[in-house]
């Protein structure tokens, strides 16, 4: 604007304030320091009149013996842990039903996607049904139902269902045996590891192969045989290394074996069949998207059916889907809060709850929580929309 | 969703007001508004429990009701806000109440570094247990590797840990959001042991399929003297409140009760009995309410024992022995500083 000369109106000097780009940058700078200064004194009035009604603040309390116990930890805590650690395991369960709750909504909402669109009448209507059903009824009514419905259906821990006296089910939950790793066990980690870097490389030398000279490979079963028999291998070698504790019941309750809370089951089996049905959804519209005329191209090209829709029909469709497919993630991560109403030891149970109560500091508590959702959602956001950049339709 | 809402109440209230500088007493909001909010239970037989006219009863109700009779010289004058053990400090601390009365444990953490004060203890308790019969044990000194179901938010919480650690007992705890979600899960064999105050077992065992397959075992593991509170920075309100509950328990040392308190009104020569209904000295006055602030509460809530009695003594459901709770000249250790 400032470089057309001669402007309009004789107002040849034209004032520096009436520049719309110096005055646009000023105006914003004036409401960030308005909402910088109103943080601000929200904060200190917030800490005086705290301080005067004696109601301890600052986040020191994270250092102070939590004193409560919790009965599902992944890394270890006691008693005598400080609030700081009860934090870290009641993200990291949070964390646990986020991902494995992700990864078996995915599955089972593709399934259930691709059945709505089959040609076969009972699994269409089976699929129908599906979503019909879970998407319209409240999450938190569903984990309810998971927990306490299928839970009373549980025998007791002394008449427990045993999987070949190995895996005991009751209402105690799913006791499985624990593997104890002896000398030389890290050899096979070292297997593992490595057939799958192989793994890695031989799909990529097939792909550029199959470019070439058009050659095809049957990479997913030779990887498959790498993956399982490396590993196997290498146990053989070094004698079977690895042991399993079995569960035994000793007085009230199991001991020994690794136990799946019943609390964690319900929990994940309820936000992963909720959210599945409404990412059935956004993957039948996705598939829907795509026109019937890229299939008859495809057919026409020689592709077979399971060919024509991996290599064309979802790669499309995946444009449509990733989008929605994120905001269901993020959905699940935040349901995963309703784990207080069933007692899984999640962070809103542990942290914002227990801790919360104990040490009274309901603010500091409950921004922590709140950042540590946000943190979550936007790591989510994030990863989905990379994978999004790299699926998204590239215009030429 | 509630504790979300107070917190940001209490945030609000914090950063938002210049503290004690223009704000009305707790009194004289509490006469403008013409009620006394008071945070009770979800439902606890005996102490707050809603019948199904949504009309609250109970220990703690009663306790509300007195401190609107004094004031207002009407019980009803009342209304009460269910909270779960753990959203209730946070709402008081926001001013969502003027009296926290809900089975409350009174320890120093709480009195000291929650900007909260405790009035008094309506009722001494202790923790114990709760089992099957069919499990077959007699002492909580039995019940290592035990699951136990408790409601978080609580001293329970703490209580039974540091019970099994001296015990060298391990055990496995469950801690629910409320009361109602403990008694399912431990009804539909999720836990053991069930864990809460004595008074609460003998409350929440009521609920259960089938109570009588159910017993309390003898260990109480812990002190807890459970009663009102208020918040901190307002010291009239503070002895309102505490006053009322010491009012009630010198009406049964002189035996004043709701029957005969008109009689001793006119012919009391007692002046213990006269300064207790007003007729002699001006006590109300000290506090901002009416002289006749005992007779009101006496009038039309009764004293100590008359509500006890109606609400978890041995005559309800909950059959629970005076015990700790006798005056101190009756065996136990309710005591009262004098009205003078």
């Amino acid at each position: 604007m400032t470089d057309l000369a001669g402007p309009v109106g004789g107002h040849a000097k034209s004032s520096f304030i009436n520049d719309p780009k110096v005055r646009s940058i000023g105006l914003q700078l004036i409401a960030l320091i308005v909402v910088i200064f109103l943080g601000w004194s929200f904060t200190e009035n917030a800490r005086d009149n705290l301080a005067a009604q004696k109601i301890a603040t600052g986040f020191g309390f994270l250092d102070n013996t939590a004193g409560f116990g919790i009965n599902q930890t992944l890394i270890p805590y006691s008693e005598t842990s400080t609030y700081g650690r009860a934090f870290v395991v009641g993200l990291l369960n949070t964390l646990l039903v986020a991902v494995v709750g992700i990864l078996l909504a995915t599955i089972i909402g593709f399934l259930v996607g691709i059945g709505r669109l089959s040609k076969n009448f009972v699994v269409r209507t089976l699929s129908t049904v599906y979503v019909e059903v879970l998407r319209n009824l409240p999450p938190l009514f569903q984990i309810l139902f998971w927990y306490l419905a299928v839970l009373s259906a549980m025998p007791g821990p002394r008449n427990s269902i045993s999987l070949f006296g190995e895996v005991f089910i009751s209402n105690r939950g799913i006791i499985i045996p624990r593997p104890l790793f002896g000398d030389g066990a890290g050899i096979v980690v070292w297997a593992i590891g490595l057939a799958i870097l192989m793994a890695i490389l031989f799909r990529h030398w097939a792909a550029s192969r199959q470019e070439e000279t058009g050659r095809y490979l049957p990479v997913l079963w030779i990887n498959l045989g790498l993956i399982i028999g490396l590993p196997l291998l290498a146990l053989i070698a070094t004698g079977f290394p690895i042991s399993f504790e079995v569960p035994e019941l000793k007085g009230f309750n199991f001991v020994g074996g690794v136990q799946v809370i019943p609390e964690f089951v319900a929990l994940t089996v309820a936000l992963a069949t909720y959210t599945a049905a409404f990412i059935a959804e956004n993957v039948r519209s996705g598939i829907q998207s795509v026109s019937h005329g890229q299939t008859e191209a495809a057919h026409s090209l020689g592709l077979r059916h399971a060919q024509t829709l991996r290599l064309v029909i979802i790669p499309q469709a995946m444009r449509v889907i990733i989008p929605p497919l994120t905001s269901q993630y993020l959905n699940l991560t935040k349901n995963s809060s309703l784990a207080v109403g069933i007692g899984y030891p999640d962070l809103v149970a542990v942290f914002a709850g227990t801790a919360l109560n104990q040490s009274g500091q309901a603010i500091e508590i409950i921004a922590i929580t709140m950042g540590v959702y946000l943190v979550l959602s936007i790591i989510t956001a994030t990863i989905m929309n990379v994978y999004n950049k790299r699926v998204a339709l590239v215009e030429r | 969703m509630k504790r979300l809402l107070s917190t940001f109440a209490l945030a609000g209230a914090m950063g938002l007001c210049a503290f004690g500088a223009q704000a009305a007493t707790k009194l004289e909001q509490v006469k403008s508004k013409g009620f006394v909010q008071c945070g009770v239970s979800q439902g606890l037989p005996g102490f707050s429990n809603p019948n199904d006219k949504g009309e609250w009863s109970g220990l703690d109700v009663e306790f509300c009701r007195a401190v609107a009779a004094a004031i207002f010289g009407d019980p009803s004058k009342v209304k009460f806000t269910p909270l779960s053990a753990k959203d209730r400090f946070t709402a008081l601390q926001s001013g969502d109440i003027d009296i926290l009365s809900r089975n409350t444990t009174w320890t120093i953490t709480r009195d000291t570094s929650l900007g909260l004060n405790f009035t008094g203890v309506t009722y001494y308790d202790g923790q114990g247990f709760m089992i099957r019969k069919d499990k077959k044990v007699n002492s909580a000194l039995e019940l290592s590797g035990a699951s136990v179901c408790t409601q978080t938010g609580t001293t329970t919480e703490q209580n039974l840990a540091d019970y099994f650690r001296a015990n060298n007992m391990t055990y496995e705890v469950i801690a629910f959001a409320t009361n109602d979600e403990v008694v399912k899960a431990y009804d539909a064999g999720r836990c053991d042991v069930l864990t809460t105050d004595r008074s609460g077992l003998a409350g929440e065992r009521l609920k259960l399929t089938n109570p009588d397959d159910h017993i309390v075992l003898p260990e109480i593991i812990s002190k807890e003297p459970l009663g009102p509170v208020v918040a901190h920075g307002d010291d009239q309100w503070f002895d309102i409140v505490k006053w009322v509950l010491f009012a009630q328990l010198n009406a049964e040392e002189l035996g004043v009760n709701s029957k005969n308190v008109d009689e001793q009104l006119k012919s009391a020569v007692n002046p213990e009995i006269k300064r207790l209904l007003g007729t002699e000295g001006k006590y109300g006055e000290g506090m901002g309410i009416g002289n006749d602030w005992g007779y009101l509460i006496i009038k039309n809530v009764g004293n100590y024992a008359e509500i006890y009695d109606r609400t978890v003594g041995p005559d309800t459901p909950l059959k629970l022995a005076r015990g700790l709770n006798a005056l101190w000249n009756k065996g136990g250790i309710q005591y009262a500083p004098p009205i003078r």
